[in-house]
């Protein structure tokens, strides 16, 4: 318990914490930084995560459009692991994010199809289109599970579950129910699922930290799933502490 | 047909669970989504899959199968070996895929039973 930061003032922040960009190959091409970060504000939301497949790369230029527009944007990546399944990272800062993404990039093989996977655009804050990556993104790395989560943490990040209630790509889908020694953070229930009833819809989730996103590919789709948080102001320290529900920090289902 | 009798005749190697070798096969069930496995594999049955996670220790306990087989080559994990140890499930190593071992099972006659009624 921290007095200092147990007396500040807490507010509410909404916050949708796994959005695409036009990076990732099932994005789609409207998913430009700018855009994003419109749409974002536009939809209300005060806080939100960049978590392109297995790539970090657009980050960056999500959070200086945020920037200019008052929106919290959190560097993150969907990590896919070797048993396919999801699972978001959030950093605090661009580099941390860039020091998870190499290690994510020396453990996926392959390269993209853009005929069949689509394209994977790099672009700046302008919507500017930088380049392509040519990664295999969709793919999954040779990493398990608990090695993702273990340098996630030595990162410095946060490691979310994500999509629990899907029957694929999911923690709960792929390995029936969730590794009691796995050390996640959090986990995410779709926008299928509302966030007030997860707990009672999606079996073995009770003792873990649960929020929903959006999982947004498409503009129309940011937001249509966020989460209220509790908290001093929207950033990365005070989203840890309300997952751990720490100095009055929480989540709150919307 | 027994778990000894498959390591015998389609050149399996047991990795772990060799305690429970002796177990009656009923039946088989391919697949890689455990959640789905869990709700569907039949009772008694030889698993293909190619997870290695511990957790198919735990799903084939569930629906107490004879045998779990790692198809194309897959390693289980250190901890799952130790787990089907205790559980005495076997887990069976084959190089190939379980496509390829359910067709030369179902021939040897390991069929479900609502499969062929």
């Amino acid at each position: 318990m921290n007095p200092a930061r147990a007396t500040q003032e807490l507010k509410h922040f909404r916050a949708d914490t796994h959005i695409h960009t036009c990076l990732s190959p099932c994005g789609d091409l409207e998913m430009g930084p700018r855009d994003i970060a419109a749409q974002s504000r536009h939809a209300g939301l005060d806080m939100i995560a960049v978590c392109d497949h297995n790539s970090a790369e657009n980050a960056g230029a999500v959070m200086r459009a945020g920037d200019r527009l008052g929106l919290a944007v959190l560097p993150g990546l969907e990590i896919c692991s070797r048993e396919e399944v999801h699972v978001v990272a959030l950093f605090e800062t661009l580099e941390s994010a860039h020091q998870m993404q190499e290690f994510v990039y020396a453990r996926l093989p392959g390269e993209n199809q853009r005929a069949v996977w689509g394209e994977q655009i790099v672009a700046n804050e302008k919507n500017e289109v930088l380049g392509e990556n040519p990664r295999l993104l969709i793919g999954a790395t040779t990493l398990n599970l608990y090695e993702i989560v273990a340098q996630v943490h030595a990162c410095g990040g946060l490691c979310i579950a994500s999509h629990v209630d899907r029957p694929a790509y999911s923690l709960i889908g792929n390995l029936g129910f969730i590794p009691p020694d796995l050390d996640i953070d959090g986990i995410e229930v779709s926008f299928r699922v509302p966030l007030s009833r997860a707990r009672e819809s999606v079996n073995g989730i009770a003792g873990y930290p649960c929020v929903t996103a959006s999982d947004a590919h498409f503009l129309k789709d940011i937001g249509r799933a966020w989460y209220g948080l509790q908290m001093a102001s929207p950033c990365f320290a005070e989203l840890r502490m309300a997952l751990k529900g720490e100095d009055g920090r929480k989540i709150i289902a919307n | 047909m027994k778990t000894q009798d498959l390591i015998d005749q389609f050149g399996l190697t047991a990795a772990a669970g060799k305690a429970g070798i002796d177990r009656e096969i009923a039946g088989g069930y391919c697949g890689d989504l455990l959640s789905e496995v869990m709700a569907n594999a039949p009772i008694g049955c030889v698993w293909m899959t190619i997870q290695v996670h511990q957790n198919i220790v735990a799903v084939a306990v569930l629906r107490e199968m004879a045998a779990i087989v790692l198809a194309m080559d897959n390693q289980p994990d250190l901890e799952t070996c130790e787990k089907a140890d205790r559980e005495k499930i076997p887990i069976l190593l084959y190089n190939g895929s379980s496509y390829e071992l359910a067709g030369k099972l179902y021939a040897a006659g390991i069929v479900n039973e609502t499969a062929d009624e």
